[in-house]
């Protein structure tokens, strides 16, 4: 038995789907065996929700009279670009202000923004003859805007190695506060639930798969950023990879319960980003992978104490060891705690599934096929003498 | 030894009176001053956190309030604003008294009679909804 995406699309139109989250389909597995389960479910979502530091937003602001050409922008002291056509701008997330940059940032602007709050626009130029205007002051909200949309270059890793520090001092990083000589490991994912690492190879995601984002419909729009396969082996062979995933979706739709500012101590801003993605069960195959637990999936303790360009890895471990709260690290017992909130995670897949199941939300096969994982190459840097 | 946080509000005829110099050398205390509004003649404040042995600052209290300066005694404690909080559970792994926890559904709690206010939370919590609340009992 195998199931095709338009099968499974007129389940949802005529309310007969059958979707669960991933944990509900592990949790079924383990009541009733994988291949009753398999027969029984059509879609499975999953969910994260994360600090995805390469995230930001495309603003149109709207012409002024006399027209300017903006070319430099702030949104609340923020430096927005002033490298695209004349009101159009790209605000990245970790940006810090220029008044205090270490703890607000672009993260911010755009969290207000979806809290309804007016932001200070504040823009410069050097006056063209069809753009004479110098100066532009305003206060502007998300509805004053043209289009506001997220573009997240890199979003959603499949795997992202678990943090510690084997230096004999506390660093500050954006995985949190690592206490020296390994005192703690902190590590960022919904494992069992989460998106990239339940569909490994990415069969059902690429460009124009819809999704979740931060409460609206979004769509996956390219391979992400630094999207690295078969980062390494499992003992029984398969492959985990660092895959990623570039997004996109509509500000004004979105909701600040599901897209929130962070602030790192040391680090700066950053911002926590809500995705959930529906797999559609294709297949046996793409079902054993769906159905993968927290023991099952295994990421690798990275040192951050070195800043190097390989950071030294220390071993291999379970999330369902991570999700323990302690872990054996080195021939010691140490505390583990998440950066990620599988709470909100949660609340994603539900809301995803309830989206499905009420027809509000459909799946569909991404649009072009390309290899969404990609290279990662260090920059070779010139000599200086 | 404990450490106490004060404020110290002197009347008018106080503030050129160097009430602090006999906390060290009479009760053997160390402080540490935070905030001070003091001019010569006028009405004054100041927040100093005291270093001693509990009897040492019971009394070095006493006599501050024999003096005339009415003596608030600052209590830390740490407020999370729970409604605001996404329950990444990035605190929990500072935290040295497990007062702040993941319980079995990924939500975050707080236990506050296990919390010793160390403030490491405050640093660690990305969304900054943990912070130190400052409730004051009149001496």
């Amino acid at each position: 038995m195998i199931r095709t995406y338009e099968e499974i699309n007129e389940k949802i139109q005529s309310g007969d789907v059958a979707v669960f989250t991933a944990e509900e389909a592990i949790e079924m597995c383990k009541e009733q065996g994988h291949k009753k389960a398999y027969e029984q479910i059509d879609v499975v979502t999953c969910a994260t929700f994360g600090m995805m530091c390469s995230s930001g937003a495309f603003f149109n602001f709207g012409h002024t009279d006399k027209r300017i050409r903006m070319s430099e922008i702030t949104m609340n002291n923020v430096p927005a670009s002033g490298g695209l056509a004349a009101v159009d701008t790209y605000l990245g997330a970790t940006q810090g202000s220029s008044d205090r940059p270490m703890t607000y940032g672009g993260a911010h602007v755009i969290e207000d923004l979806l809290k309804g709050k007016k932001i200070s626009l504040h823009a410069k130029s050097y006056g063209t003859d069809a753009y004479p205007r110098k100066e532009a002051v305003a206060e502007i909200g998300l509805e004053d805007m043209n289009q506001a949309y997220m573009y997240n270059p890199r979003n959603c890793y499949q795997n992202y190695s678990a943090a510690t520090n084997t230096g004999d001092k506390t660093i500050h990083t954006y995985m949190g506060t690592l206490f020296p000589n390994s005192g703690n490991v902190n590590y960022s994912t919904s494992g069992e639930l989460s998106p990239l690492l339940k569909d490994p190879s990415m069969r059902t995601i690429g460009i124009g798969t819809k999704i979740f984002l931060g409460g609206a419909q979004g769509y996956v729009s390219w391979q992400g950023t630094q999207s690295e396969k078969n980062v390494e082996q499992y003992d029984d062979g398969v492959n985990f990879s660092g895959g990623t995933i570039a997004v996109i979706g509509d500000l004004k739709k979105m909701s600040p319960r599901y897209i929130r500012a962070a602030v790192l101590k040391n680090y700066g801003v950053s911002i926590y980003v809500g995705i959930g993605i529906p797999i559609p069960v294709l297949d046996e195959d793409l079902f054993e992978d769906l159905v993968r637990t927290n023991d099952e999936l295994y990421t690798n303790f990275i040192d951050y104490s070195t800043g190097g360009l390989k950071m030294p890895q220390l071993g291999k471990v379970s999330y369902a060891e991570l999700r323990s709260g302690k872990v054996e690290l080195n021939g010691k017992t140490v505390p583990t705690a998440p950066m990620s909130s599988l709470y909100m995670a949660r609340e994603i897949a539900e809301t995803l599934k309830t989206n499905i199941k009420e027809n509000n939300f459909t799946i569909n096969k991404p649009i072009k096929e390309i290899d969404m994982f990609g290279d990662f190459k260090p920059l070779k840097l010139k000599e200086v003498e | 030894m404990r450490t106490t946080k004060l404020r110290l509000l002197f009347p008018s005829d106080l503030t050129a009176k160097p009430v602090t110099y006999h906390l060290v050398k009479d009760f053997d205390l160390i402080y540490n001053i935070f905030q001070a509004h003091v001019n010569p003649g006028m009405k004054g404040e100041l927040i100093i956190e005291v270093i001693g042995k509990e009897e040492n600052i019971e009394k070095g209290i006493d006599f501050l309030v024999e003096s005339g300066i009415t003596v608030d005694v600052l209590t830390k404690s740490i407020a999370w604003d729970e409604e605001s909080c996404i329950h990444c559970g990035a605190c929990t792994s500072v935290c040295p008294s497990g007062a702040l926890s993941l319980d079995e559904n990924a939500k975050l709690t707080f236990d506050n009679s296990k919390c010793v206010v160390c403030e490491l939370c405050i640093d660690a919590c990305p969304s900054k909804v943990i912070e130190i609340n400052f409730a004051n009992k009149k001496k």
